[in-house]
């Protein structure tokens, strides 16, 4: 088997057959192209998605969760229901010290963002109503805050010396300094207080809630200027990476639980948040996606396969008479069925490689059209080798199983009648 | 190819000597194609034997089959069978391929008997851009190239003019002077007139065989 595949003959022998109708050659060969061409062009889609969402998810740590307090639902330990709850600084310590898997807590504190009013901002007569957030510089490690070069983030010593500075956002720059106009070093007045502008935040979407607006503080001097005391409106937190998040999420409440004296079945005491499941969920979208492509890929494949032993039952019948001829001069039955086999593989691989080559094709001017803009969660389409060497498996395969149904009408005919047919 | 058999052949006995040269006459649908379809086995006799140089051909696969038929024997048909898509030489190489025999040795023996046969020049030829006759010689090389012990010819002159059938069977005639048994199925008299042994077959049995003087084909072909 081996020795006829690899001689010249053989394949002599197959680029005569098919050379004698190429027309039929063609049309054949563009039914596995076209399912081949399909199946690539979907999965590296279907990829491209993936690596998208994947891009965008990057922005914020995959196993971020975010922790707010609610009021409770349940009486408890002498408290009525309904008690509104407020978390504190301490309860950081108190985090840290309890569940081990967390990697970085930034407790936040904000005005204007979930209802009520933003700040008034004022700078040379010009005027704005932004949020404002009360942050730690830990709060980066949890969700990328990208600084326009020259600018810098919020740092410890403007915490600990409670300094007057702040992170404005992209809008804000626009709206309260002139084009050409350094930000950086300048003055805003925020809520009757100056404040120095020590960098520009570039606005990343799907971020959740925040805006292009946003300014941020010292959360020490956020304490400061607004009274606010302790308190602490959410914690944005880190799980180390190999931690389950949704775990991590359920003992965290349930330790705040214990802390704020809250019943440990009040389910509405503490609102959470964690980016792990939404990033799970979406990853399981794009998982069905996979293999939505791949059925349709392989089904497409299978109809393209089928066309070729179509063909090849037509060709045969064709043939018939030569294939007589062969045989009365020698051709045994297996080198009969050998020779319209090999011929239906190398016409599925031939169409299986040029449709890998026009799939590819296909996917890197998709790609290239894609990569442009941000605001659609596309890039680089890609199909894995041993999807690929998989897919060229299974037609191989196919095509060889689709081939034994030609080849087997080939001799079952008797070589005599073979030769009276015209 | 329906499924109604019909009996062809109802008991037909003889043997041929090696290096004769026999034609089998008889009107259509007497069988002697049928003789030489067993003969040549491309068909299959419901009952009795055959030997083929001192082998009992029996129990025959089609493996089997083509096998005996590539080493054993030539054919030639009416029709010539020829490959379209093949040259002259590819068609008369044909045989040799399946004897599993390299490229080039191929080559050379075929365009030997091409060049035998008068076609020589005629080897990088297509089918259709040859005559009748030159069809039939490519055909007789083919059959030749392989050197079988028998060459069967169905009607080999039934698709050529006279002159070009006389010349036919004069090298048919050369070809068993040099030792190769020859069975030709024929209808016509004077074709069977030129080989060495008559054998008239109707409705299926042998009713004549005899040994006759054979007649020249050169002495019509000037």
């Amino acid at each position: 088997m081996l020795k006829t595949l690899f001689d010249r003959d053989t394949w002599q022998e197959i680029f005569g057959s098919i050379q004698k109708n190429k027309l039929r050659t063609v049309v054949t060969v563009i039914g596995v192209l076209w399912g081949i061409f399909i199946y690539i062009t979907l999965s590296g889609a279907s990829k491209g998605l993936d690596n998208g969402f994947e891009r965008e998810f990057e922005e914020v740590a995959i196993n971020s969760l975010f922790v707010w307090a609610q009021r409770t639902s349940i009486p408890f330990d002498g408290f009525r229901t309904g008690r509104g709850l407020q978390l504190k600084l301490d309860d950081k310590t108190y985090l840290t010290q309890r569940i081990p898997q967390l990697q970085y807590v930034a407790p936040r504190i904000a005005r204007g963002v979930f209802g009520g009013n933003g700040s008034a901002v004022k700078r040379e007569g010009k005027s704005g109503n932004y949020a404002i957030y009360g942050d730690f510089p830990i709060l980066v490690k949890i969700a990328t805050k990208d600084i326009f070069d020259g600018g810098r983030f919020i740092n410890q010593s403007d915490i600990d010396y409670q300094r007057k500075v702040c992170v404005i956002g992209e809008r804000t720059q626009k709206e309260l300094f002139d084009e050409k106009e350094d930000p950086i070093g300048g003055f805003v007045e925020i809520d009757g207080m100056y404040f120095q502008v020590v960098g520009v935040h570039k606005y990343t979407p799907g971020g959740g809630f925040e805006s292009d607006s946003d300014i941020f503080i010292p959360f020490t001097t956020f304490k400061l200027l607004y009274n606010t005391g302790n308190n602490v409106d959410w914690f944005a937190m880190a799980a180390y990476d190999d931690a389950d998040v949704v775990a991590v999420e359920a003992d965290i409440k349930a330790a705040l639980k214990v802390k704020h004296r809250v019943h440990p079945d009040d389910e509405r005491a503490f609102g959470s948040f964690n980016l792990g499941e939404v990033f799970n969920k979406v990853k399981g979208f794009s998982k069905g996606m996979n293999i939505l492509s791949l059925i349709v890929g392989i089904a497409t494949i299978l109809a393209g396969v089928i066309g070729i032993g179509n063909i090849l039952l037509i060709s045969v019948r064709e043939r018939t008479k030569e294939l007589g001829i062969r045989r009365a001069l020698g051709a045994t039955p297996s080198e009969v069925r050998m020779q319209i086999i090999i011929e239906s593989v190398f016409l599925t691989l031939v169409a299986g490689i040029l449709g890998i080559i026009l799939g590819s094709f296909v996917l890197a001017i998709i790609n290239l059209m894609t990569s442009g803009g941000t605001s659609f969660p596309y890039t680089n389409p890609t199909v894995p080798i041993k999807f690929i060497l998989g897919a060229l498996g299974l037609m191989v395969g196919l095509g060889t199983l689709i081939g034994l149904i030609p080849a087997q009408r080939a001799v079952s005919i008797k070589p005599i009648d073979a030769l009276r047919e015209e | 190819m329906g499924k109604s058999t019909l009996h062809v052949l109802k008991g037909v006995d003889f043997g041929v000597e090696s290096g004769e040269m026999v034609a089998i006459m008889g009107s259509s649908g007497s069988g002697k194609s049928t003789l030489l379809n067993i003969l040549g086995m491309l068909d299959v006799a419901d009952s009795g034997t055959y030997d083929l140089d001192g082998k009992v051909i029996k129990d025959l696969d089609e493996t089997k089959a083509a096998i005996y038929r590539n080493k054993f024997l030539g054919f030639v048909f009416q029709s010539f069978n020829l490959i379209s898509y093949k040259t002259a030489l590819e068609n008369v190489m044909l045989p040799l391929y399946y004897q599993k025999i390299n490229r080039k040795e191929r080559q050379k023996r075929a365009l030997k008997f091409l060049e035998h046969v008068g076609l020589g020049p005629w080897a990088t030829h297509h089918p259709n851009e040859l005559s009748g006759g030159q069809k039939q010689r490519v055909a007789i090389a083919r059959a030749l190239v392989s050197e079988p012990k028998v060459l069967l010819a169905d009607e080999p002159t039934g698709a050529l003019d006279t002159k070009t059938s006389y010349e036919l069977m004069g090298l048919l005639q050369s070809i068993n002077d040099q030792g190769i048994t020859l069975l030709i199925v024929t209808h016509e008299e004077d074709i069977a007139n030129m080989c060495k042994r008559i054998v008239h077959v109707r409705d299926g049995v042998i009713v004549e065989d005899k040994k006759i003087k054979q007649v020249k084909a050169s002495q019509y072909v000037e």
